[in-house]
């Protein structure tokens, strides 16, 4: 393949030539493990499918929304959050030892892998680009206050940052503060205000709509 | 080992950047990267440990320079060579060649929910009593072993505080090597990042890791 490198978007997908490198080698090892029956080309599809429709960050929000409604279910997530999570059926690869922190006004918590790429799959699915890019993992322990900044959130200095480096199996997920002005609010609504970055530490939760913060 | 995956701390890096609305998968490739590593694993070979160790032995150069579904793939290449299912050879000529190993199973279409929505617990049942409580102060070990290990570098040799307990857990220092699952305790031991980083550091910042007591002594 030579450098001088056309995208055709009406090409034919089977013709190698017009994959990038790593688009080949992907192909090519998937090609080599269906032929020789190692891998089920359907589990493949069911795969992705469960990550692209089933297990997401509206998994964990549905978490922080009853925590946040009901305090006997906050009780049950401090004491363990595994068996809480379970409770609304999220469970399983990556989430298999669930760890809950909870913001408030005094601490905010923040999760990283530097390691790898740990992160909660059962409630938050695949983690973004950036989360397993080394300018987090590499600057969330040293300076969680500047990447914080980097995400738009700004906190005092007064207010503690509590950075879980996820070394184990032990996966974080983190309950931001319920924003002001939701009170009596149903689980539904509550969870629309949780954003993925939220649940990670490097967002707030959303203010309701008609606020101003 | 000090390779370089052990990122915390590093600098040189720029900053993070997160991606507005950034879609699920770059490409179809990811999703395909992502399938059949965990398709993959699903027959039952090598252990999650032994895949970070794969991912991590790539020369730094290359694991630096490679996103992270690149990474898995790289990583992928060498169990599945490792293992005696696909061989350098088949790699580059894209077609079987010659026999592989059988495997123990294979991950059916079917099985896929069960088999996600079970993962893979690493707790453990032990004998005995660990030797940590809540609230004990500790040091971590200084080592720099050539294998696998979860003691990162910035947190060797420091002093940090006993905040959780979770029961026994795979040591992936040996399971990762083949040398069985050597269950022990793990503890989530906090430490103050001047502790860490010196006197320069956020004076209100904590930063925790979890670790096990093999990585641990009283302090």
């Amino acid at each position: 393949m030579s450098g001088d490198h056309h995208h055709h978007h009406d090409h034919d997908h089977d013709d190698h030539s017009h994959l990038t490198p790593i688009e080949a080698r992907v192909k090519a090892l998937e090609s080599i493990l269906v032929a020789k029956g190692l891998v089920d080309p359907a589990a493949l599809d069911v795969i992705i499918d469960t990550y692209e429709t089933k297990i997401g960050p509206r998994n964990g929000a549905r978490v922080v929304a009853r925590a946040w409604a009901d305090p006997a279910y906050a009780a049950r997530l401090r004491a363990d959050a595994t068996a809480a999570m379970a409770e609304l059926g999220y469970s399983g690869r990556q989430g298999e030892h669930m760890v809950t922190v909870f913001n408030d006004a005094a601490t905010h918590h923040l999760v990283v892998c530097t390691l790898c790429s740990c992160y909660p799959w059962a409630v938050l699915g695949l983690p973004p680009v950036w989360y397993k890019s080394a300018p987090y993992r590499s600057r969330a322990v040293l300076d969680p206050r500047g990447v914080l900044a980097e995400f738009g959130v700004i906190l005092s200095e007064a207010v503690k940052l509590r950075v879980w480096d996820s070394t184990a199996e032990t996966r974080y997920l983190v309950i931001p503060q319920r924003p002001a002005g939701t009170e009596g609010w149903d689980e539904d609504r509550l969870a629309n205000l949780v954003t993925r970055d939220s649940m990670i530490g490097t967002g707030l939760a959303l203010d309701p709509p008609g606020t101003t913060a | 080992m000090n390779g370089a995956q052990d990122l915390g701390g590093q600098m040189g890096f720029g900053p993070v950047n997160p991606e507005k609305d950034e879609p699920l998968f770059h490409g179809a490739w990811e999703k395909r990267a992502l399938a059949i590593t965990l398709a993959a694993g699903g027959m039952g070979h090598w252990t999650i440990d032994e895949s970070r160790h794969a991912r991590e032995t790539l020369h730094p150069v290359d694991y630096l320079s490679s996103s992270y579904y690149e990474i898995w793939t790289k990583g992928l290449e060498k169990l599945l060579e490792r293992h005696g299912f696909v061989s350098a050879a088949e790699r580059d000529a894209g077609v079987p060649l010659t026999p592989s190993t059988t495997p123990r199973r294979v991950l059916a279409a079917d099985s896929v929910p069960t088999v996600l929505a079970r993962g893979g617990p690493t707790s453990r049942d032990k004998t005995g009593q660990p030797r940590f409580r809540v609230g004990d102060t500790v040091r971590t070990i200084v080592i720099s072993p050539s294998g696998h290990t979860r003691l990162p570098r910035y947190a060797r040799g420091k002093t940090g505080v006993i905040e959780l307990m979770h029961g026994a857990h795979v040591f992936p220092d040996s399971n990762a090597h083949g040398r069985g699952e050597q269950p022990d305790w793990l503890y989530t031991v906090a430490f103050a990042a001047r502790e860490l980083w010196g006197r320069d550091a956020d004076p209100n910042s904590v930063v925790s890791i979890d670790a096990w007591e093999a990585y641990l002594e009283p302090a």
